[in-house]
């Protein structure tokens, strides 16, 4: 079975279960100090933990052999912010407070890895985070200026995709800032995403991608062109790589408000949603935990709560807090109050393996 | 000789991500002060300093026993005989 990543308020947990499917805690590292995203490189197997220092900043570090040793790496950082000109007066510090997402493209031996950023920014790295460079076609599009924080200070890229045919074609998506993508390995930036809908701004930019909340996007790796969003007001689906979006009714006893979204891998029906009360609250529903789920692209949802607190829970899944196995169908799913779940059977049964962790901000599985 | 350089010391709270023994450096601005310290332990110049070459938001340089309080600037010219101290503040944990 795969082991369980868990970037925490104060660490990163590392879980194993046993052959009877049992999880625990194996390990802990960088006790203390908040995680915001991890990753592992699936051709070269190295494990990535960025760190967000309360004092000193985002640290990056890296691990060849899961977690025995680590080593600090190279951060991202910008240029000196022009005191001239267009971006002079640009409210967006330009420092990186936090790297929100990864990615990796190329051969074993020709490896780019990818980092989002809070602010939103786009950064690759060719000699195995050793040294960075900024996307500044992705950073220096005028577009920028207008977006927003989402539950953040400041614009943050939280998810960026890679293509599974074509590692060429990335998309990023910022809080608040819509949809991005690239379709020549990060040279030039297109903002794209139609049929999304932000209630929340004055009439006239209600339509615009370039000031919607996309809390996630998932893919259907096998069939990439169906793609899946959790927006701030609402659930969409797209079946031409994320161009078109269609709005989803959520289940209506629970609504379409949430962070996390999953594709399932192959089958471009499934996806999986946590849901939330919209949106002052931000905890579960009636303070009630629930996973939806549908098999139908999106036309119906069924909730499941067995094994799930269903009083006074309130609990919140933040963006990356829902995760899938490499089976899959066993789920993580994590809070801010430092309760885990794992399902062994996507989603219909819960089991609870933790109440006492830190604030959790990511899960992953890893092989 | 030694009476004329400018100490930097760094905090063990600092030390404890990347160890750098106290610092001799030739006197001259705040900043150039502080970037010839860091040349003794470059992995540390970004625990101190943000991406804008500034003070970070929660980190505290002392010049003698006052506090550093303009982040932003650090043209401040130091004297031989100064002492350079950086701390972590009490906020940002």
């Amino acid at each position: 079975m795969d082991s369980l990543l868990i970037g925490t308020r104060k660490g990163l947990f590392i879980m194993d279960s046993d052959s009877q499917g049992h999880w625990a805690v194996r390990d802990i590292h960088f006790a203390g100090e908040p995680v915001s995203q991890t990753f592992t490189d699936p051709v070269s197997g190295h494990w990535f933990a960025a760190l967000r220092l309360g004092h000193f900043g985002v640290k990056l570090h890296k691990s060849t052999d899961r977690g025995a040793s680590w080593q600090e790496v190279s951060c991202p950082a910008f240029p000196a912010k022009p005191t001239a000109g267009f971006w002079s007066d640009d409210p967006t510090p330009w420092n990186v407070e936090m790297i929100w997402s990864f990615a990796a493209t190329g051969s074993a031996n020709k490896r780019r890895l990818w980092v989002g950023t809070m602010p939103a920014a786009v950064f690759y790295s060719d000699d195995d985070a050793k040294s960075w460079t900024l996307c500044e076609s992705f950073w220096l599009d005028e577009k920028r200026k207008v977006w927003m924080g989402g539950g953040n200070d400041y614009p943050g890229l939280h998810t960026l995709l890679v293509h599974p045919q074509n590692d060429q074609h990335l998309m990023g998506a910022i809080s608040c800032g819509g949809l991005w993508e690239t379709q020549n390995g990060g040279e030039s930036w297109q903002s794209v995403g139609q049929g999304f809908k932000a209630d929340f701004v004055p009439h006239e930019l209600v339509n615009d991608p370039n000031v919607q909340d996309p809390h996630r996007v998932s893919v259907c790796i096998a069939q990439p062109d169906v793609m899946w969003t959790q927006l701030h007001f609402g659930l969409y689906r797209s079946t031409d790589a994320g161009k078109n979006w269609q709005q989803l009714q959520g289940h209506p006893e629970v609504g379409d408000f949430g962070f996390p979204i999953l594709a399932h891998p192959t089958n471009p029906l499934r996806a999986w949603v946590v849901p939330a009360k919209a949106d002052a609250l931000r905890y579960a529903p009636d303070a009630r935990m629930c996973v939806a789920r549908t098999d139908d692209g999106g036309k119906s949802w069924s909730i499941f709560r067995a094994g799930l607190p269903q009083s006074h829970a309130y609990d919140l899944v933040y963006r990356h807090g829902l995760a899938l196995a490499s089976d899959a169908q066993t789920l993580a799913m994590a809070t801010t109050t430092g309760n885990l779940w794992i399902s062994p059977d996507s989603g219909e049964h819960w089991q609870h393996v933790s109440g006492h962790l830190p604030p959790v901000a990511c899960v992953a599985f890893t092989a | 000789m030694l009476a004329h350089m400018i100490t930097v010391e760094f905090a063990p709270a600092l030390q404890r991500h990347v160890a750098c023994a106290p610092q001799l450096v030739q006197p001259g601005s705040l900043k150039h002060v502080l970037l010839s310290a860091l040349e003794a332990a470059p992995p540390l110049r970004h625990y101190v300093l943000d991406d804008q070459l500034q003070i970070r938001k929660h980190v505290a340089v002392f010049v003698n026993s006052e506090m550093h309080v303009q982040r932003h600037d650090l043209t401040r010219p130091l004297q031989s005989g100064d002492k350079v101290l950086v701390i972590q503040c009490l906020t940002g944990g």
